[in-house]
């Protein structure tokens, strides 16, 4: 099936702050490689999960999809279109059709905004419809997010998160997308919350025919609505697949120690957990070689120096470790 | 066994401009000698409120209304704010929610450990060069034991050179540096990464067997509780609805709020079939009609539930906050 979204080799750099002091003197920029050389695709009506830890790099790759922030380097091919290629107004098209729901749903609204205003906001953008009409769109979008319309005039503080987060997936669907980047949609709500709004996304997607990139930290989440997932760590997917494929068989020793630290309620799911040492690297000064040998307990010396490269370890299924072809596992050595 | 800390009918108010919030509503705790007891429930459940009115931390706008708070047979509410600080540290001690705020920015990491030790700590030499090096050996210790390598030079760090990880342990070690009896963990490891998270958990349970204390672990996530606390506390607006050993609690839930809440927590587990999420919001603490606090979401409500609802026994070791208990099982 062709992809409805390719990212090719997508890489987006920030650069630090520098003093005063250390331009003078000539200190070179810092540069956080916070997505690095990002490769993946998204089939029409699935869901591909992205997990990694917190700084990993994927709300950057989320945003750099949608030249939310630009890339520096790369592709992104959505419905046939190269996207990094168009000009500001194809750009601004584009985006009705791509859209995105942000982590934090108390940062991501304007206070001195009504929710008609800002879930109305996309219909007048992109010139969908104006007036009664917007009006009109705008409350049926809204109740069906679980808002009532009578709601509309009122401001965000005047909803809780989970509230707030309802409004925030209504202003990202009132254009009528095919594709939404949810960046960690339920991170900031409480549990019993978390689930209504998991719930209301998936029936979303069901009834519009959606496609998602799904970011989240939480694997169990993952684990449940993706269909494919892509694992990050320090800017880079190290692992890649079918969902059920790389939960029960990972083959990058990151994702078998992030999936044995996941503490499971039911005890037949437990693990035996494999001990990283020490924490993340500075995204700063960023390990050579693999990423990841600083704290990788099968690292050997060709870590240090020589990135891996992906390579195929199952069908659809991917991972970059110099370590796959010896069959070695840190769930085995800690036997499970 | 006897109870190493017994709360009975706590009752903690705040006054706010919007009224009375009753954040802490007539709530039994009971940490036994060398368990971890888990405490979960939503934001604002009045988790971490319970720990600071044991731990005597309520300040104005708010105040311990009712209730007795027995450590070791005495009563915490009636010591005086001297006696009080004597407890806090040295026998109690609290790791705060957020390990960045809770420490002090502009002292090191060094100079920190070396207060709590001061402060409460009888076993040190009486002063000099003696007392100094004691402190130094100390300090390096607590550091060695939470994971922090080259604790020597890290002394002289300030919080902010350290990770999030790093800054939890530092705290960890902080309230360990008196060996209280009891230890309570505020939220350790929410703002944690999971391979981090694993790491702090792990290091509690490690020194709780090794030091043989109590732990409370407040915490919103039922795997942490699954993995790691012997008992389990459930709240919900300001009350405990169910208490009980944490493998039967999950097992068979009695309240339906937590039986709720476990059947809505997405996971692998439950791919391609339908989450249920417990439907409506957490009510407002303030102008709570005396009813069953979860009246307003729960699907199995009825008549009776509109009078306040006690705790009942339910089942060997368990409690839970719900009419339904009383019908008899078929
Ligand atoms: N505007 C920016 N300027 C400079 N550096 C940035 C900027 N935004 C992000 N970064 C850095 O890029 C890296 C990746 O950040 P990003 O927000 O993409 O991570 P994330 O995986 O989404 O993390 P989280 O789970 O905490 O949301 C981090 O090191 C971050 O500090
Ligand atoms: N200083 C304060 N003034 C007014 N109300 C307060 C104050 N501190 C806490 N509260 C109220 O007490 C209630 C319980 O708060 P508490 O901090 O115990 O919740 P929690 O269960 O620890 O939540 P979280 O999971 O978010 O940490 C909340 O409704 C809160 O609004
Ligand atoms: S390449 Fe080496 S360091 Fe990297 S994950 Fe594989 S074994 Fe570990
Ligand atoms: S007391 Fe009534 S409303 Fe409350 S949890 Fe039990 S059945 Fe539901
Ligand atoms: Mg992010
Ligand atoms: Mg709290």
């Amino acid at each position: 099936m062709k992809p409805l979204l390719t990212v090719e080799h997508l890489s987006k750099h920030y650069e630090g702050r520098r003093s005063l002091i250390e331009r003078m003197t000539g200190v070179p920029h810092t540069v956080v490689r916070a997505v690095n050389d990002v490769s993946l695709t998204v089939a029409k009506g699935e869901i591909l999960g992205l997990i990694g830890e917190s700084g990993c790099g994927k709300s950057t790759l989320g945003r750099a999809i949608l030249r939310l922030n630009e890339p520096n380097k790369g592709r992104v091919v959505f419905d046939g279109t190269d996207v990094t290629a168009l000009a500001p107004l194809a750009l601004k098209t584009m985006r009705r059709r791509m859209q995105i729901i942000f982590q934090d749903p108390y940062a991501s609204l304007n206070p001195r905004r009504t929710v008609a205003e800002i879930v109305g906001l996309p219909l007048k953008l992109h010139h969908l419809a104006s007036g009664e009409e917007a009006r009109a769109v705008t409350a049926r979008i809204v109740e069906r997010v679980g808002l009532k319309a009578n709601q509309l005039d009122r401001y965000p503080h005047q909803f809780s998160g989970g509230q707030r987060q309802r409004i925030g997936i209504a202003r990202a669907l009132v254009s009528n997308p095919e594709f939404i980047v949810c960046d960690e949609p339920v991170s900031a709500l409480d549990v019993s919350i978390q689930a209504q709004i998991i719930a209301l996304l998936l029936e979303l997607k069901r009834e519009m025919g959606l496609t998602y990139l799904f970011i989240s930290h939480d694997i169990s989440v993952i684990g449940y609505l993706a269909d494919r997932v892509a694992v990050m760590y320090l800017g880079e997917i190290v692992e890649m697949g079918p969902v059920d494929d790389v939960l029960a068989n990972p083959r990058h020793p990151y994702t078998q120690s992030l999936l044995s630290a996941v503490p499971e309620i039911e005890p037949r799911g437990r693990k035996a957990r494999v001990r990283l040492k020490g924490d993340l690297p500075s995204p700063l000064q960023p390990p050579s070689g693999c990423k990841f040998h600083t704290r990788c307990p099968l690292a050997i010396d060709i870590c240090r120096t020589l990135a891996p490269v992906s390579e195929d370890v199952g069908p659809g299924h991917q991972a970059a470790c110099h370590r796959l072809a010896e069959g070695v596992s840190l769930m085995s050595e800690s036997g499970t | 066994m006897s109870a190493l800390l017994e709360v009975r009918g706590l009752r903690t108010v705040f006054h706010t401009r919007a009224g009375e919030v009753w954040a802490v509503d007539g709530v039994d705790v009971e940490v036994r000698r060398g368990e971890c007891l888990g405490i979960v429930g939503e934001s604002g459940s009045g988790k971490s409120v319970t720990f600071a009115s044991v731990m005597g931390l309520v300040r104005s706008p708010g105040r311990v209304a009712e209730g007795q708070i027995v450590f070791e047979g005495r009563d915490l509410r009636a010591l005086s704010a001297r006696e009080m600080r004597a407890v806090r540290g040295k026998e109690i001690a609290m790791t705060m929610q957020d390990a960045l705020t809770a420490l002090n920015p502009a002292l090191t990491v060094g100079e920190q450990i070396r207060e709590a030790l001061e402060a409460h700590d009888e076993t040190l030499p009486a002063r000099g060069q003696a007392r100094r090096a004691a402190i130094r050996a100390k300090s390096v210790e607590m550091l060695g034991l939470v994971g922090i390598p080259s604790a020597e030079s890290r002394l002289r760090q300030y919080p902010h050179e350290f990770s999030g990880g790093m800054r939890q342990r530092i705290m960890i070690a902080i309230a360990l540096a008196c060996r209280p009896k009891l230890l309570i963990a505020d939220e350790p490891t929410t703002a944690l990464d999971v391979t981090i998270q694993a790491q702090v958990l792990e290091l509690i349970t490690d020194i709780r067997a090794r030091l043989g204390m109590s732990v409370v672990l407040i915490t919103h996530d039922l795997g942490v509780v699954a993995e790691h606390c012997d008992r389990v506390m459930v709240m919900y607006a300001g009350q405990v609805v169910e208490s009980g050993p944490t493998e039967d609690v999950i097992a068979s839930p009695r309240h339906p709020y937590t039986r709720g809440l476990l059947a809505s927590i997405p996971r692998p587990g439950l791919r391609g079939q339908p989450i249920k999420p417990i439907e409506g919001q957490v009510p407002d603490l303030i102008g709570m009609p005396p009813q069953c606090r979860f009246y307003s979401r729960c699907p199995l409500r009825r008549d009776a539930c509109l009078a306040p609802v006690a705790m009942r026994p339910a089942g060997e070791g368990r409690s839970a906050r719900c009419v339904l208990l009383d019908e008899v099982p078929a």
